[in-house]
């Protein structure tokens, strides 16, 4: 019996699609970044998501988070539908349930790394306290200070405790290590890997670098808008055990 | 606790104090003119209507021949009527010590003690007059500080043919002359005419009214009918002499102080409606240009799941708080503008005291106005970016769609270089951004256009008026009409070298039920010394018969040409006659009627009689020409063309050119504001664009070309549309601008549009000069570390 169908009997549904489509209307082209997505994942799994550039990862991604509609098909989250929900309960669903990392972290420069996090725990429900969750990516002594005076990777973990300090039910996290060297890259992943087990937030970590697949459950190939390949990795690396 | 997104609203507004700060400048523009001209304007009607009511100022007034002091209880019996006082008013000629030309007075009669019921005085200096010496007066202090006189000075007068000394014991104010003005004259000369106070018994005695009067003022119940009081007076006094009682309308400085207050709230209005427009159009421009920019952040805080209506509400209180400053600013520089120009008008119009206040409500308007100008931008663009899916706003914007542009198709890509074509497509790319930018510059031009055309209005009214229309040196009046036996004297007098006879007469001038006071003019046939104009500078000749009236009369009046007007005469047995009306002129100053000499003669079933001649006199006669007038004993009094000239740029038009030179500064200010933030978003939009450019090899200076040489073009462009803008805006400030003291033509100079050019190129060197320092310091690893 397989970890996957382990997670798989004792777990339940967190994101549920079926035939989701996305067409980009350019005008004069429409562009299909998604042609008819089946999936499922689970609470407490962390999934990576491979493809090339182009594939639709994170189309898919803006979808489940609620940053981006679907054009046909249905997900649903928890048993509610995204796909009908109106502006109001999507921003419901990502200020309580949703945590984001994106590939450029996105810090609001304005802020220090910790008020970056408190803009987010002021809407929460249930939050950590900020300090908590930079603590929780090992950057307590850098609190104070502005994104322009944090190294990338810095910058990448702020974003990570930004996405955590809410405890989201789910993490989206878009290609959190691509604009990283490796070695920073593991730190964040680390980091990343921390969160889901010590939460159990399910997680979902777009990359297009294979080696990072092996520190997730399962592995979900994305190519051309459709899952061509799903693969459940029955030994998982630690992310300081990866390299690339 | 204060929130992050508060704490990032505050962090964000102090990281744009400079763009700011020229927002700021940019409403503080507008809201300072919009409270200066409200509220001197307001100041100003409520200190005359203070001061009206202070010191009494009457209802209605009446001049007439001579009635004994007995009808004074016929008088008080009208209906209506709740006081009338009584007085003797006195023409006098006078002689200031070392002053050559000629002077006038008028002396009207105070109580023998105290104040007069009606029209009181304001004592300035030294007392009111006492009878008991006989020759006491007090002075108008128009004409005291004309000719730096005050009590103890002493002048002669000839009163009735007697000359006497008379001696100043007082300078004094009143608001039954507040603007002095000689009878017929229309430009205030404070040297060549004053009024002076004199007790009744004294000046009775001087002009031979003793138990008599020739001048009543009225104070009227509140519920009295004015028309049908003044019918009543004129109903008792016709048989001594009078020439019809008038309440306020047409007293002459009630009614000179009106039409000025009446320009003056023109531009009052015409200034603030205009540049708070353009300041609430310019801040909604650049406010919505700004936030554009903060489109990726915005995504940011959506995807964080905060609400679109907090999303808003944080950049609605950044601009806010950007508004409250201006607004301040504004505020603050309206009233302390508003004061200083208050001060001003005070020592012109010598009131006794200046009631300036900004009232609440003018400086909420203004607030509010701009508020919802800038407000309405932050929705406009905020709405813009949240409206899109946040993972699609957190995108960088796509690449932008260049074409090759139009001038390149052209076939001069081969001439330009890279950078050029660069500033060329970019512009291209964004017409709607480039046209709004172009649109902006022109604006701001245009209203240092508004502000500053004035001048030249007026110098092209002194130069139709007192040069091409009128030709004579000098205007001799005489007291009484007289026989063409006054005008040959005149011309025997040496130095003088052509004489040309006209007559006034004042009169009601009625058409349907409309009416208007002012007088006609009978000019000698082909006459040259007062030339009639059309509005293309034609000159006109007074018909055989009929009478010419000036057109803003003939608006005034709704009549036309072929119509027929009814005139009833306000002097001698006041025939009332009817004339066809043959034509309009166009004059810019005054409204009157103009007849052949001899028509007006024989309406007037007189003989050749005239009221005055204008004259011409070699250069060097002038003051021989002066003394020998004091020998005419019938002269009323004279008027040099050069000294009205200057008397009207010293009076009426410096009131209108102080306005617009305060507006003109408020204009520099909206005018940089807007440049400046151009400039400044320019450089935010682009910076990173820049910055790669500055990465992948260029230089400085070939950087700094492809954003300044953008900003250079929209800057140049923007000035004609400017020019062509401000020349609108000047046209509907003066539609507004119609007097009947005086009208302004839209003239504006070379130099005016050299100014406003000017000033914006200024501006826009300034603004680039910051830019440019700030490209410098561009911060290349930030473009390297983030996205793009
Ligand atoms: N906002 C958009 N407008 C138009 N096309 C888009 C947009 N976002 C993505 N696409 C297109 O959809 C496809 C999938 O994009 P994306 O999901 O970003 O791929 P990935 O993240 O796998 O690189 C690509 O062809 C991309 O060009
Ligand atoms: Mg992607």
């Amino acid at each position: 019996m397989s970890a996957l169908s382990a997670l798989q009997s004792d777990q339940k549904v967190v994101f549920h699609a079926r035939d989701l489509r996305k067409v980009y209307d350019m005008g004069e082209v429409q562009v299909h970044a998604l042609r008819g997505i089946d999936l499922d994942l689970f609470a407490g799994e962390l999934v990576v998501m491979l493809g090339a550039s182009g594939s639709g990862k994170s189309t898919l991604l803006n979808i489940l988070g609620g940053l981006d509609r679907a054009t046909a098909g249905h997900v649903e989250y928890l048993g509610k539908d995204l796909t009908t929900a109106d502006d109001r309960s999507l921003t419901e669903y990502r200020r309580h349930h949703v945590g984001f990392v994106f590939q450029f972290y996105n810090l609001i420069p304005s802020l220090t790394a910790l008020e970056n996090v408190s803009i987010v725990t002021e809407i929460a429900n249930n939050p950590m306290r900020p300090q908590e969750a930079l603590a929780l990516v090992g950057l307590a002594d850098r609190m104070d200070h502005f994104p322009s005076q944090l190294s990338g990777g810095q910058q990448q973990r702020v974003a990570i405790a930004r996405a955590i300090a809410k405890r989201p039910q789910v993490l989206l996290c878009d290609e959190p290590t691509g604009a990283l060297d490796s070695a920073t890259g593991i730190v964040v992943l680390e980091a990343l890997d921390r969160v889901n087990r010590e939460l159990g937030t399910t997680t979902a970590v777009i990359t297009h670098n294979a080696d990072i697949a092996q520190m997730a459950h399962r592995v979900i190939h994305l190519s051309d808008g459709h899952i061509s390949e799903v693969h459940v990795n029955d030994q998982r690396k630690r992310p300081e055990e990866l390299s690339w | 606790m204060i929130s992050s997104l508060t704490l990032k609203m505050l962090r964000d507004l102090w990281g744009m104090k400079g763009q700011a700060f020229a927002i700021a400048m940019v409403l503080a523009g507008g809201v300072a003119t919009f409270v200066m001209s409200r509220s001197v304007f307001e100041s100003l009607t409520l200190t005359q209507t203070t001061f009206y009511r202070d010191y009494q100022f009457a209802d209605a007034f009446v001049s007439l021949k001579r009635a004994p002091e007995s009808m004074r209880t016929r008088l008080a019996e009208i209906p209506g009527v709740q006081t009338v006082e009584t007085r003797v008013m006195a023409q006098a000629s006078v002689q200031v010590l070392g002053y050559e030309q000629p002077v006038t007075a008028i002396i009207v009669s105070q109580p023998d003690h105290g104040q007069p019921i009606l029209n009181q005085l304001h004592v300035k200096a030294g007392e009111l007059a006492s009878p008991a010496a006989g020759n006491e007066i007090v002075i108008s202090e128009a004409f005291a500080s004309a000719h730096g006189l005050k009590p103890g000075d002493s002048l002669l007068a000839t009163i009735n043919g007697r000359q006497r000394r008379l001696r100043i014991v007082g300078v004094a104010i009143t608001p039954e002359f507040i603007y002095q003005l000689q009878p017929g004259a229309i430009i205030p000369d404070f040297k060549a005419f004053g009024v002076f106070w004199m007790a009744r018994t004294p000046l009775a005695a001087a002009y031979d009214m003793e138990g008599a009067f020739n001048n009543a003022v009225f104070r009227l119940d509140a519920a009295a009918k004015e028309p049908d009081v003044v019918k009543a007076i004129d109903l008792l006094l016709a048989r001594y002499g009078s020439v019809g009682a008038h309440g306020r309308y047409y007293q002459t400085s009630h009614r000179y102080l009106t039409e000025e207050f009446k320009g003056l709230n023109q531009m009052a209005i015409m200034f603030p409606v205009i540049f708070l427009s353009v300041a609430a159009f310019l801040l909604n421009v650049v406010v919505s240009r700004l936030i554009a920019t903060q489109r990726e952040q915005v995504a940011i805080l959506k995807a964080f799941g905060y609400t679109t209506g907090a999303i808003v509400w944080h950049y609605v209180s950044l601009i806010l708080m950007i508004t409250a400053l201006g607004a301040a600013m504004g505020i603050a520089a309206g009233a302390s503008l508003g004061s200083a120009m208050s001060s001003v008008y005070m020592d012109y119009y010598r009131f006794p005291y200046m009631l300036f206040h900004v009232s609440p409500s003018i400086a909420l308007t203004a607030s509010a106005i701009c508020s919802v100008a800038a407000v309405s931008g932050v929705f406009y663009s905020v709405y813009a970016a949240a409206r899109l899916p946040p993972a699609e706003a957190m995108q960088p914007a796509p690449p932008a769609r260049y074409h090759v542009s139009f001038a390149e198709r052209m076939g001069l890509g081969r001439l330009l270089s890279q950078p050029s074509r660069m500033i060329i497509r970019n512009l291209e790319r964004r017409p709607v951004k480039s046209m709004l930018s172009v649109i902006g510059v022109a604006f701001a031009c245009a209203v240092l256009v508004t502000g500053q055309f004035f001048g030249d209005s007026a110098d092209y009214l002194v130069d139709l008026q007192f040069r091409v229309s009128q030709r004579d040196d000098m205007t001799i009046t005489f007291i009484e009409p007289a026989s063409r036996a006054a005008m040959h004297s005149v011309l025997a007098m040496r130095g003088v070298n052509y004489v040309e006879p006209f007559r006034n007469v004042p009169a009601d001038f009625r058409f349907e039920h409309r009416h208007f006071r002012t007088s006609i003019q009978g000019l000698t046939p082909n006459g040259n010394m007062h030339r009639l104009l059309t509005r293309s500078i034609k000159q006109v000749d007074t018909p055989p018969d009929g009478i010419l009236l000036t057109d803003h009369l003939a608006g005034m009046l709704g009549i036309g040409v072929g119509d027929l007007l009814t005139v009833e005469v306000l002097e001698g047995s006041r025939p009332v006659r009817q004339v066809p009306v043959v034509g309009v002129v166009n004059e810019w100053i005054g409204v009157y009627g103009y007849m052949q000499l001899p028509a007006l003669n024989r309406m007037m079933r007189e003989g050749s009689a005239i009221t005055g001649v204008y004259l011409t006199a070699d250069s060097d006669a002038q003051s021989q020409i002066f003394r020998d007038l004091k020998e005419i004993p019938r002269v009323a009094g004279s008027t040099l063309r050069l000294q009205a000239l200057r008397n009207f740029y010293d009076t009426m038009a410096q009131q209108m050119l102080f306005f617009a030179f305060f507006n003109t500064i408020l204009a520099g200010s909206i005018a940089f504001g807007v440049i400046y933030n151009s400039a400044r978003i320019a450089l935010s939009e682009r910076s990173r664009e820049l910055a790669s450019l500055r990465v992948l090899g260029y230089t400085r200076g070939e950087i700094s070309f492809i954003l300044l040489g953008e900003l250079a073009v929209l800057t140049l462009a923007g000035i004609p549309l400017g020019f062509v803008i401000g020349r609108s805006l000047g046209a509907l400030m003066l539609m507004g601008f119609q007097t009947e003291l005086y009208r302004f033509p839209l003239i504006i100079q070379h130099s005016t549009y050299a100014f406003a050019a000017t000033v914006v190129l200024v501006s826009a060197l300034l603004s680039g000069w910051i830019v440019r320092r700030k490209l410098d310091h561009l911060d290349l690893v930030a473009v390297l570390k983030t996205k793009e």
